[in-house]
């Protein structure tokens, strides 16, 4: 246990800059797989076939195909033509879009979870879908949707340690490299375990927070 | 004038027709009861009226503007004809308040404080101007279906519809919400009620429909269908709902 704090400290600079890029990627593929999400949900409820019927296919085609070949096929594939991608851009893009489908369905069951009265309320007093959607909906669909969002953020943070396989040099793969070369296996693995952790509390406590706010004129 | 006219109206669920071949009109200031056991098609009838649900056959005008659910007009017709539903339907993250303004605020683009003002007013005059903070679940379902009706005269509607108000009430809770109809027909509000509320319609409708099986059997002044039914489906209709 002493010899675990002896070391710790020397080991940590590095790590960091393994941080730095796992927020990064983390940060960007929440971003973009928010987005995604959204447009893919709301072309769901659309009500239009042919919008729902392209979204249910890319939910079921991507959600079908594990995140790090997404990964390799981003990286490795799309130079092949005539896209070439940084790596972090490509880890971005990757997850972003490997995660859209579990955010669409966050979504969606948020939405699907309000009661059908409430659109025929709204349509009864002459809204038509997009302010159906902004002031009706939406506000109610969030609280639902905020607790399996908050997890699928988590689940994010972690499954960002996947950019390590097309070299991206973020945690997980800073802590393996260092450890490799030290043999340090216990005090660097520990090490990148606590991080993670750290990381993924504040995410948690921000979460109920949200939920608290939200919830408060229920 | 007919404010709402509906002529030889069909519609099917599937392949099944719920309505059969039904007319009639309601004038400006007129208030009309349907009445009929459940699954006649009643509400479905008044859900047609204003969009809500499609017909296959026929013609539904209000305001001679033709009802079509696919046309940009439906939103028109939709502020013009209010709703009051059976499950009151507020939207509970807002509050009382907010309920009532929304639709002015937001569909009719009226400025806020004015909307606001008229809001007050509404909840006022259905009793409850001490609960405009108040959001739905906060409140009984006699005050939440007065706040309901107090939303749909916020769209200063030219006729409301009312699709069951009183049947998720508490029986206690039943007189306060048909208070407020009375005084909004005494006001002359047109009104199409949905209703189980035979003394209501008795004492308010000044026509009675009497729907069964999808087909309008009989309709007429209230002491007419109501004390002096001529058909037989009529009579045993009431027969049952009286005795019980």
């Amino acid at each position: 246990m002493s010899h675990f704090f002896e070391q710790a400290p020397g080991y940590l600079p590095i790590l960091m800059q393994g941080v730095y890029m796992t927020l990064l990627v983390t940060f960007g593929a929440f971003v973009l797989a928010t987005v995604l999400g959204l447009v893919w949900a709301s072309m769901r409820v659309s009500g239009i076939g042919p919008l729902a019927w392209t979204a249910s296919t890319i939910i079921i085609v991507v959600r079908g195909i594990p995140g790090m070949v997404i990964l390799f096929y981003i990286y490795f594939v799309m130079p092949d033509l005539g896209l070439s991608l940084s790596a972090v851009q490509a880890a971005i893009i990757g997850l972003g879009i490997a995660y859209s489908p579990y955010m669409a369905e966050v979504f969606r069951s948020g939405i699907e979870a309000i009661d059908r009265g409430q659109t025929e309320a709204a349509l009864s007093i002459g809204m038509g879908w997009g302010l159906l959607m902004r002031r009706i909906i939406l506000p109610q669909a969030i609280r639902v949707a905020l607790p399996p969002y908050g997890s699928t953020m988590i689940m994010l943070l972690k499954d960002s340690s996947l950019a390590s396989t097309i070299t991206v040099a973020e945690l997980s793969l800073q802590g393996k490299l260092l450890a490799s070369s030290t043999f340090e296996n216990t005090i660097i693995f520990t090490l990148v375990a606590l991080i993670y952790l750290a990381m993924s509390l504040p995410l948690t406590a921000f979460n109920s927070w949200l939920e608290r706010r939200l919830g408060k004129s229920r | 004038m007919s404010i709402i006219e509906l002529k030889n109206i069909r519609k099917s669920f599937g392949t099944i027709e719920v309505i059969h071949d039904i007319s009639f009109s309601v004038k400006k200031g007129e208030v009309v009861c349907i009445i009929g056991p459940s699954g006649s098609g009643k509400s479905t009838l008044l859900r047609c009226i204003n969009g809500l649900e499609t017909y296959q056959g026929g013609e539904i005008r209000v305001h001679g503007d033709r009802v079509d659910t696919t046309s940009k007009t439906i939103r028109r017709i939709r502020t013009r004809v209010a709703m009051v539903f059976q499950r009151f339907n507020l939207f509970p993250h807002m509050t009382a308040l907010e309920n009532v303004a929304e639709g002015p605020i937001y569909v009719k683009k009226e400025p806020r404080e004015k909307a606001i003002e008229h809001a007050r007013e509404l909840l006022t005059r259905v009793g409850l101007a001490a609960k405009a903070d108040s959001y739905p679940p906060q409140l009984s379902g006699g005050q939440q279906q007065r706040v309901a009706i107090a939303r749909a005269l916020g769209m200063q509607p030219d006729a409301i519809l009312f699709d069951e108000p009183t049947s998720a009430l508490d029986p206690e809770l039943v007189g306060e919400v048909l208070a407020v109809m009375r005084s909004l027909a005494a006001e002359g509000m047109t009104m199409v009620v949905v209703t189980h509320e035979m003394g209501f319609a008795r004492e308010v409708a000044d026509r009675v429909l009497f729907l069964d099986g999808g087909v309008l059997v009989e309709q007429g002044p209230p002491e007419e269908v109501l004390s002096r039914p001529q058909n037989p489906r009529t009579q045993d209709f009431l027969r049952r709902v009286l005795e019980a």
